[in-house]
């Protein structure tokens, strides 16, 4: 009774925190459940593979050759008396069989599972950091007009970078310091005010920084996305990282139409005209006060993006490209296998399945969190 | 009306310019030269390969290029660096060998994902339903080469047929039946792997449809009206639940010319996405920009159309 009134006649906070809500929301569902033990466990052995696979002497050598031991069937004893003492594989069993070239698949996997995690985060990481960015500039800055003075010294800028990469040094710095110079006059014409105006034709708005970022937006759309990312890893040097950066490049339009939808929205609300009312600086706007509620959508579309690209490496892998041959990946082992499809098609099945599994416990997570944060849903609980 | 397509063509034909010098720079400005693909080749003489850079104006600035290569693929007369064909022509042969796929892969989609999708809304949270979700889960994780893997071990083994390529080679002589049953075996898996993405995407998305129209008022109202539980499903609810996809009818056209490169690498299938991989290997530049303003047209075509139908079928937006 007491308890009643207390909570009826202050006004206090409510008892649960949102996030504890959604984990009461998100527990509900088993799949999404499913989808989250399966990625602690992936990221453990992912974590954990790369320790051990990795140094001088690693405990599973994924590139140790055993001619003599090759395409043995998963769960088979190596035969002890061919081998030397070092190459013996250290579980005393060959887990998921041996490939054409006598190496434990079980460490081949084991070094695998890192590049696809960490392909999957840092290419998703990329990819949300310019959709945040690209999408709170539009968002926020978006009714802000670009002046034909701004454009210019874009254009001599970028003309000086240009003349300075083909090797005319002369010309090129000549441009680049213009450049800077304009850039410096306009500073200090916006520090004195108005006293030092620029002629009336340079400051005709040109076109609106949301329509910038819109369009390209657009632009970016219209590349056939798997064949863009399959034409740029194939012309730069093969490298894990290279990857990572180009899917991340091609995969921020979703993410900063999200953003920049939300912050339009919250742009309007009563906590930003605060914000505003007491100085706060719009840095600190954007990033302390609306991104925490723009965020959750992103969330959704990182964990399914995610899934998405560690399909895209897999298939690059699978096409013979990315990750440089010595190097296990999931895609490459099955890429391997796909010779002795018959004879041994555990080459194809184990690196298939691991992908499935990883793919789809990320793509369930994400639809058990979309559904948490589902508003209609929140009400009930 | 008439002013929205206006101003929507002028939209489009201006992205579609700055896709053009995009893909143009993405191409040239990454390191190394197609001149260079084959150094080991013997006939690869530096005479050589300065008439070859001569040729196809690959000692002229960037900009210059640029005007040539567009100039020559408006005029048609583009060739290919690799075998100097007509880089047009190539691709409208390669086009036709997809076309089947993408014909066969869209009527399995659309006719297979709206029966799937309406059931599982119908009986929401049953066994039906959740089956069904976990499935489309399911397919849309599935690697696309691995699925491809398993359905080759399992027809080739237990049917008994061959599967790789667009017919068995050597076939001429049978029986005209033979040969059409051939064709449809080699024919049908690669739709279907190029189907099954579609398939879950799709059928999810109709579920969802449902679901928001089986709620509004006036599902309600048909249900409380007493009228049998099919004529609501089926008249009042999906009538309403298929507004959306109407503009997808646009979407689709991408897909035209994408064609997918690892399942027709897969299948040694001679289309549009695996003249497109060797294209990218040989450095066959005019053909991998081509493809790319191609798809880049389809695309801005596609949403145009969907916007068009979008005015069309909907009677609340006015323009």
């Amino acid at each position: 009774m007491t308890h009643n009134q207390y909570t009826l006649e202050s006004p206090s906070a409510p008892r649960r925190t949102r996030l504890r809500e959604l984990w009461q929301l998100f527990r509900e569902n088993k799949l999404a459940i499913l989808g989250l033990i399966i990625f602690v466990l992936f990221f453990m052995t992912a974590v954990s593979g790369v320790i051990l696979t990795s140094g001088q002497r690693p405990v599973f050598d994924p590139a140790m050759v055993r001619l003599q031991e090759k395409l043995l069937p998963p769960l088979t004893r190596p035969h002890l008396e061919s081998l030397h003492p070092t190459e013996v594989p250290t579980l005393g069993i060959y887990l998921f069989g041996t490939d054409d070239l006598g190496r434990d698949v079980f460490a081949r996997m084991l070094q695998g599972a890192w590049v696809s995690l960490t392909v999957g985060f840092v290419a998703v990481g990329i990819s949300v950091l310019v959709g945040i960015f690209m999408g709170g500039i539009a968002g926020y800055f978006g009714q802000e007009y670009i002046c034909l003075d701004h454009i210019l010294i874009a254009f001599i800028l970028s003309a000086g970078g240009t003349l300075l990469s083909i090797g005319s040094i002369g010309s090129g710095s000549a441009c680049l310091g213009v450049g800077l110079l304009c850039i410096v006059y306009r500073l200090f014409s916006k520090i004195l005010g108005e006293k030092l105006q620029s002629p009336g034709l340079l400051h005709k708005k040109a076109i609106s920084i949301d329509t910038i970022i819109m369009r390209a937006v657009d632009i970016m759309l219209c590349f056939p996305s798997f064949f863009l990312i399959l034409t740029v890893v194939a012309l730069v040097p093969a490298s894990m990282y290279n990857i990572m950066i180009v899917i991340g490049l091609t995969s921020w339009m979703g993410t900063t139409r999200f953003v920049r939808a939300e912050f339009l929205s919250l742009r309007e609300q009563d906590f930003v005209t605060a914000a505003k009312a007491l100085g706060v600086g719009n840095f600190r706007i954007i990033f302390r006060h609306m991104m925490p509620n723009a965020v959750a959508p992103v969330l959704v579309s990182a964990t399914i993006g995610i899934a998405t690209a560690i399909l895209t490496e897999a298939g690059l892998s699978f096409l013979g490209f990315g990750v440089p041959p010595p190097h296990a990946t999931w895609g490459n082992i099955l890429s391997d296998g796909k010779r002795f499809i018959f004879d041994a098609p555990w080459l194809t099945f184990i690196p298939g399945i691991g992908i499935l599994i990883v793919v789809l416990c990320f793509n369930l997570f994400g639809e058990g969190l979309r559904d948490a944060m589902n508003p209609k849903l929140r009400e009930r609980g | 009306m008439v002013s929205f397509i206006g101003r929507s063509m002028v939209q489009k034909t201006v992205t579609l310019f700055f896709v053009s010098i995009v893909s143009f720079l993405i191409i040239h400005l990454a390191p190394g030269e197609p001149s260079q693909v084959d150094p080991l080749n013997p006939k690869f003489t530096p005479e050589m390969v300065e008439r070859f850079r001569k040729e196809f104006h690959l000692d002229k600035p960037l900009y210059v290029q640029y005007i040539y290569f567009y100039r020559d693929l408006f005029t048609g007369k583009i060739v290919s660096w690799k075998d100097n064909q007509s880089v047009l022509i190539k691709i409208w042969e390669r086009f036709l060998n997809s076309l089947p796929l993408f014909i066969v892969g869209t009527i399995l989609t659309w006719t297979l994902s709206f029966p799937v999708g309406i059931r599982s809304a119908i009986f929401r949270g049953g066994l039906y339903d959740r089956s069904a979700t976990f499935l489309s889960y399911l397919l849309i994780s599935i690697p696309g080469f691995f699925f491809a893997y398993i359905l080759i071990i399992l027809v080739v083994t237990t049917l008994h047929v061959p599967v790789i390529g667009m017919e068995t080679f050597g076939l001429g002589a049978s029986s005209w039946g033979n040969m059409l049953m051939d064709r449809i075996w080699h024919l049908l898996i690669p739709s279907v792997l190029g189907a099954t993405g579609g398939i879950a995407v799709l059928s999810r998305y109709v579920r969802s449809q449902m679901l928001e129209v089986e709620g509004q008022d006036y599902v309600r109202t048909a249900r409380a009206k007493g009228l049998p539980p099919d004529q609501v499903h089926y008249k009042h609810a999906l009538r309403n639940a298929l507004l959306p996809f109407v503009t997808m009818f646009g979407l689709i056209l991408p897909g035209l010319i994408g064609g997918s490169v690892i399942i027709e690498s897969i299948f040694s299938w001679p289309g549009m996405g695996r003249m497109a991989y060797e294209a990218i290997l040989a450095r066959d530049y005019p053909i991998i920009l081509t493809v790319n303003f191609i798809s880049a047209v389809l695309v801005l075509a596609g949403t145009f159309i969907s916007d068009i139908l979008y005015l069309v079928v909907d009677p609340r937006i006015r323009l």
